[in-house]
């Protein structure tokens, strides 16, 4: 694509996103929102996994930012408006309480993945130990109220889709915030090595700090989303060790390394199960995730930079042989 | 003392068996291959699968079933090392890691296919043993038994024999074993083997106790991958002490609250352990 070529594409790809919801069938809306709030949380948690911090813990993120609210506005009444920053609160504090201690003692690879591995399952049981309140494995529902602005319910999936539509563009935006400016040299040069970054001057425990909070606040909020939309939790559905490794691999499969890769991942990935549900029926329940689990091996041993990675560097050999053109000319 | 915290305390002490056995296999792993196999509950789950399969679907006789349980586990874990450790084993190993837990969510699904997701028992009734008050579980204390002697043969062999000592050597120094003429590849290959049939036998001891279902791998996974952490990777006997000290904390936690905030308290613990001594326990 030719530098003035890529505003224009941008422009049509962004009217496309927003007059979908007035052309698709509201199966469709559906998986359409669902590929913005995972691809949204994908990529919080991409912001970490791209610089080495592979967190194996990110359900409890997403459990916290999913239970507070509803919790807050079935026995409280408080509205999500508050009830959602409430649980991304927690979830900063939580990342803080975990992030702090592995950074300064140095806590990395097998052993952050281990030490986040175990908080998410602290928040799982906890979430299944609190019955009474929680409603345990049998998950819980929210209040209903019909439309409703103050308590963020809407029958119409057109409202979530653009609530999900400016979250996913936010998330975006964060990630090139980081990408663009001079934290991702210091993150880069940290995680391929700490005790060099430190040398040069970087501080590494704050930067690492930083990048984790930023993602566990953002899986937090997509969390709070996925719980209004859904208005079902279920402990097993939005934390624990299946909703860790799902975001951590469908990131990989999307490739981490790149804007719109961990996006490719949960469109990918829901594209698959939706399809192969389809194809199958529902008497093979499980043959998705077993191909989806064969091609995260064949992910990880081959295409280490995901689906968005091997378009890339299509491109880039596409760009190459034009390069070359344009010098024997 | 209370009865029932006795036998709280009793039961933990037998479930720990079967958790160092396990942790043993995945620290043998860990130790030599540095690779964390995410999905090694789930070879596990495989095992209680064959076990049910033969034993309960077609009438084979239980010791039999045990065997080849084992042995299609010990092979289940030299694929693993073959086809998916072998080809990046030069990678990251975050990314190793990453792999085998592709191979949990292959593992997981192949098995809802499979046999669906019911709960399947293999329909063996052991008795309950009556010690005055106490009640002990008579497959437990198998289970525990069967346990410490795999724990004691993998010592010896560890211990004792050419291939144990070329696999201990591995595990202190990767690059002089080369040097000095050991075959890497085929002590990665049986280091598999072994750990695979680790989690074979552990499958056999699990099934006595508890119904097979694809997902079971999920409820003692990751208890097995915190008491090797807290073990230190590597360390049998710290694996060894680790399995008894969270199976204890599990089991009096049940008695005092719920089985689920015993299980909160024992990840908490761990988390706390990792940052006190993160090289584990008996680490110097």
């Amino acid at each position: 694509m030719s530098m003035r070529a890529a505003p224009i594409g941008l422009a049509l790809l962004a009217l496309l996103l927003v007059l979908l919801p007035f052309i698709t069938p509201a199966y469709f809306l559906h998986l359409l929102i669902q590929a913005l709030l995972w691809g949204f949380i994908y990529t919080a948690w991409a912001l970490m996994g791209r610089f080495g911090l592979v967190s194996l813990g990110h359900g409890a993120f997403m459990g916290i930012g999913a239970y507070v609210p509803a919790l807050l506005w079935n026995y409280q009444g408080l509205t999500p408006w508050i009830g959602i920053p409430l649980g991304v609160a927690l979830a900063v504090l939580l990342a803080l309480a975990i992030g702090y201690p592995c950074f300064k003692l140095k806590v990395v690879g097998h052993y952050f993945a281990l030490v986040t591995l175990a908080l998410g399952q602290v928040v799982l049981l906890s979430i299944v130990a609190g019955r009474d309140v929680t409603g345990g494995s049998l998950g819980m529902t929210q209040k209903t109220v019909g439309h409703s602005w103050y308590a963020l319910q809407f029958p119409q999936k057109g409202y979530f889709y653009a609530i999900a539509l400016v979250v996913w563009v936010g998330g975006l935006v964060v990630w090139q915030s980081i990408e663009g400016g001079m934290r991702r040299d210091a993150l880069e040069a940290i995680s391929e090595d700490e005790e060099a970054a430190a040398a040069l001057g970087i501080d590494v425990l704050r930067e690492k700090l930083r990048v984790t909070v930023i993602s566990a606040a953002l899986t937090a909020l997509g969390g709070g989303i996925f719980g209004q939309y859904l208005m079902y939790l279920n402990p097993e559905t939005v934390s624990g060790i299946a909703v860790s490794l799902q975001i951590v691999f469908a990131a990989i499969a999307g490739g981490m390394y790149s804007l719109l890769g961990p996006s490719c991942g949960a469109v990918f990935t829901l594209a698959l199960t939706e399809g192969l549900r389809v194809w199958f029926g529902t008497s093979f329940i499980g043959a998705a995730n077993t191909i989806y689990g064969i091609l995260l091996i064949l992910f990880v041993i081959f295409m280490p930079r995901g689906i968005a990675g091997l378009i890339e560097r299509a491109a880039g050999w596409r760009a190459r042989l034009n390069a070359a053109a344009l010098d024997r000319a | 003392m209370d009865i029932y915290l006795l036998e709280a305390v009793i039961n933990g002490l037998l479930l720990g068996g079967v958790l160092a056995l396990l942790a043993l296999g995945l620290n043998l792993i860990f130790g030599v291959i540095d690779v964390v196999w995410i999905a090694y509950a789930d070879l596990v789950m495989c095992g209680m699968y064959v076990v049910y399969w033969l034993h309960a679907g077609y009438g084979w006789p239980l010791p039999l079933a045990f065997f080849i349980a084992i042995l299609t586990v010990a092979g289940l874990g030299v694929l693993v090392h073959l086809l998916i450790i072998a080809p990046i084993l030069g990678s990251a190993p975050i990314n190793q890691l990453l792999a085998t837990g592709g191979l949990l969510y292959f593992l997981q699904s192949f098995a809802t296919l499979l046999f669906g997701t019911e709960f399947r028992n293999i329909g063996v009734r052991l008795p309950i043993i009556e010690l005055g008050d106490l009640f002990i579980s008579f497959s437990r204390l198998i289970a525990f038994c069967v346990a410490l002697v795999g724990a004691v043969a993998l010592y010896l062999f560890l211990k004792r024999t050419y291939v144990g000592t070329a696999i201990r050597a591995i595990a202190q120094d990767r690059d002089v074993m080369g040097l000095m003429g050991v075959d890497q590849r085929t002590i990665y290959i049986a280091t598999s083997a072994i750990g695979g049939a680790l989690a074979g036998l552990g499958a056999c001891l699990l099934a006595l106790q508890y119904d097979v279902h694809p997902f079971i791998g999920n409820t003692f996974g990751p208890l097995v991958f915190m008491i090797c952490v807290l073990g230190g990777l590597g360390n049998m006997i710290g694996g060894f002490i680790a399995s008894f000290i969270i199976s204890q904390i599990i089991s009096i936690g049940g008695y005092y609250a719920s089985t689920e905030w015993a299980y909160v308290l024992a990840f908490m613990l761990f988390i706390v352990l990792m940052f006190i001594c993160p090289r584990g326990i008996l680490a110097r």
